[in-house]
């Protein structure tokens, strides 16, 4: 627990700002609402539809892919932090190679999502 | 730098930030209208540099709508997310080194994933607007900005990656490699913009992309999609999307500068014998030079704003995607393969 | 262990019970993406409990992969699905009643298990959480258990791909 006390202060205080932001608005400003203020801006027109038709399922797997490729850098850090105690106490670069194939590995998957167009996004 | 002082450096630097925010967007506007020869504001106070503070004001005193079907409390809560992910960012980075301590809010040991980790948590707020606002626009202006940040997350921590092994490389062992401080530190004698400027250019895109700054801007132009995610927001809470993005020509500028120019390190640290001075004066020295790079790198940003037209939405993931998630990997590889060979140079 | 510091105490029951708020939020939370949200508080305090615990590089992965990426993923089909809030009203039927059962077996199961632990104090510091202690034990001794990894996202991947093939076939 070194020294997160100054982090947690610092997350503290900058909600409470957020906070006193968001709510100067309601007391400074005047509060007058009507029906037609409540309406969503839809350029001009009267909304159509409800807002939530169909979206695509790009989202879905782009949202997927970060899970794993972001599972993949998380790795790396542990690997990045060793590498010179590693290199030196082993006096090779196995810990270079071993990095190797996990990436490589990886990147075959890359390479499929690719050819299979899961990074289409026209 | 003992607990309370570090506590206490806490409220300087936030009111120092709000300022910068509040006048980088009168910087903003000013170099705008440089780029595009006319004069910007200068009506408002001297050289116009009450602007901001107009600006804050008029919205202060504006009224607060909120769509009728919108979800009450993500509409309110968004807003305080982005902006409090915004600040608490600079809790790690180093401003100055002075004797043997640094001058930072809190030197944790893992700081580089910090950073990371808040960019992570940041997205919250965006994707929380656009849904708060039961509006078509604001949900897919905010589930396309939100699919942004996350795609240009993954080279930037590429990225950080092939920086950690520089550091771990240049770093002696014991230290804590994840921290900020030892990565500005494992910079001095030289940059990491100039041991790895593939890392630097990826770093920079994707930092550029992470800020929502033109070029990559499109989710929230007003050509396109209206407002987008901040669409249904008005007077304060719009407000603060806008101090928001004006702090992202602070922050963001701040880590690059921290993570790939050498932070508070000027040139020549060892000759001028700059170890020795007073604790002020090494103060000064690193806040000068911190404060300097910073400013050019925001500096750049505006001057990229202002020249490069905004890219298509298919153009910007593909960018992240398919060049240079590849492109950060192989940069890693290279970077890796340098270390290792600097590690056998300096050690046999 | 060394004795838990009234400083660590304060952390875990703070963070436990902020835990199990969260927790209680996903069970009991009728609107999905409120459900959603207090997961996020759930990771956010085991977050803090792996820090205070001196796990950091835990807690941070906790937060990068967990919160910042899954829960963006839920967030996500949670909105594009347009989930509408549970209208339903509470029956005890005879499910629902074997259901009750079990889980009350389940929870004596649990506790007669951690009957041991359960005089522990709060805590002291660990050193399994960091970050360079986890890097050395998965470059040396789990070295084929973490290029396994590799295969098992892999395959992670393939599926992801699969799944949202159909979809776009379905649509059209």
């Amino acid at each position: 627990m070194v020294s997160y006390l100054p982090i947690f202060v610092l997350i503290a205080l900058a909600i409470g700002l957020g906070f006193l932001l968001a709510n100067l608005s309601r007391f400074l400003g005047p509060f007058r609402p009507s029906a037609k203020k409540g309406l969503i801006y839809e350029s001009g027109m009267d909304p159509v539809g409800s807002a939530h038709d169909r979206f695509s399922v790009k989202f879905y797997l782009v949202a997927m892919l970060f899970i794993l490729f972001d599972i993949e850098v998380v790795f790396m850090y542990p690997w990045a932090v060793n590498y010179k105690e590693l290199i030196l106490e082993t006096n090779s670069l196995f810990p270079l190679y071993e990095m190797l194939t996990f990436i490589g590995i990886l990147f075959v998957g890359y390479i499929y999502v690719f050819k299979k167009g899961g990074l289409k996004w026209v | 730098m003992e607990l309370y002082s570090q506590i206490l450096l806490i409220f300087p630097v936030l009111l120092v930030l709000i300022t910068l925010a509040a006048y980088g967007s009168y910087a903003e506007r000013r170099v705008a209208a440089a780029f595009q020869q006319r004069v910007g504001p200068n009506r408002v106070g001297p050289f116009g540099l009450l602007q901001p503070l107009a600006d804050v004001l008029k919205l202060m005193i504006k009224e607060d709508v909120t769509p009728a079907n919108a979800d009450k409390l993500l509409h309110f809560l968004s807003p305080i997310i982005s902006v409090a992910t915004a600040m608490i960012m600079f809790g790690v980075i180093p401003l100055a080194k002075f004797g043997d301590s640094f001058l930072v809010i809190s030197d944790v040991n893992i700081g580089i994933l910090y950073l990371l980790g808040v960019t992570s948590v940041s997205v919250y707020g965006i994707t929380l607007a656009g849904w708060a606002s039961n509006g078509k626009y604001s949900l897919l202006g905010g589930l396309r900005a939100s699919a942004q940040m996350i795609s240009y997350e993954l080279p930037l921590g590429l990225a950080v990656v092939s920086v950690i092994i520089l550091t771990n490389a240049r770093m002696p062992m014991g230290s804590d490699f994840l921290s900020v401080t030892s990565i500005v530190e494992a910079q001095r004698g030289a940059w990491n913009l100039f041991i790895n400027p593939l890392g630097f250019i990826i770093f920079y895109i994707c930092v550029l992309a992470e800020s929502a700054r033109t070029p990559f801007d499109l989710v929230e132009a007003e050509q396109e999609l209206v407002g987008g995610f901040h669409t249904e927001y008005s007077s304060l809470k719009f407000g603060m999307f806008m101090v928001v993005e004006f702090l992202h020509l602070v922050i963001p500028p701040a880590i690059i500068t921290t993570v790939f120019l050498g932070g508070y390190l000027g040139p020549f640290e060892g000759a001028l014998g700059v170890a020795q001075w007073g604790n002020t004066a090494q103060i000064l020295w690193g806040l000068g030079w911190f404060l300097t790079k910073t400013f050019t790198i925001a500096f750049t940003f505006m001057w990229i704003r202002w020249t490069l037209p905004r890219f298509k939405y298919n153009q910007l993931m593909d960018l992240g995607w398919k060049r240079l998630l590849p492109l950060a990997l192989i940069n890693l590889v290279v970077v890796a393969i340098g270390a290792a060979i600097y590690v056998f140079q300096t050690a046999g | 262990m060394e004795a838990a510091t009234t400083i660590q105490t304060v952390l875990f029951w703070t963070f436990s019970v902020l835990g199990l708020a969260g927790a209680v939020g996903l069970l009991f939370n009728r609107n999905a993406v409120y459900a959603a949200l207090s997961l996020v508080l759930n990771f956010f305090s085991i977050a803090g409990l792996y820090l205070s615990l001196g796990a950091e590089f835990l807690a941070a992965v906790q937060i990068l992969v967990y919160a910042g990426a899954i829960m963006v993923l839920f967030l996500f089909v949670i909105m594009l699905l347009n989930m509408q809030e549970e209208k339903g009203v509470f029956t005890f039927d005879i499910r629902r009643g074997a259901a009750f059962i079990l889980g009350f077996a389940f929870v004596a199961e649990m506790m007669v298990v951690l009957k041991g632990f359960w005089n522990h104090e709060a805590g002291g510091e660990f050193t399994y959480g960091k970050v360079e202690p986890i890097g050395r034990a998965l470059l040396t001794d789990y070295l084929f258990p973490f290029e396994m990894i590799s295969i098992v996202l892999i395959a992670a991947l393939i599926g992801a791909i699969l799944v949202a093939r159909r979809h776009t076939h379905q649509e059209g």
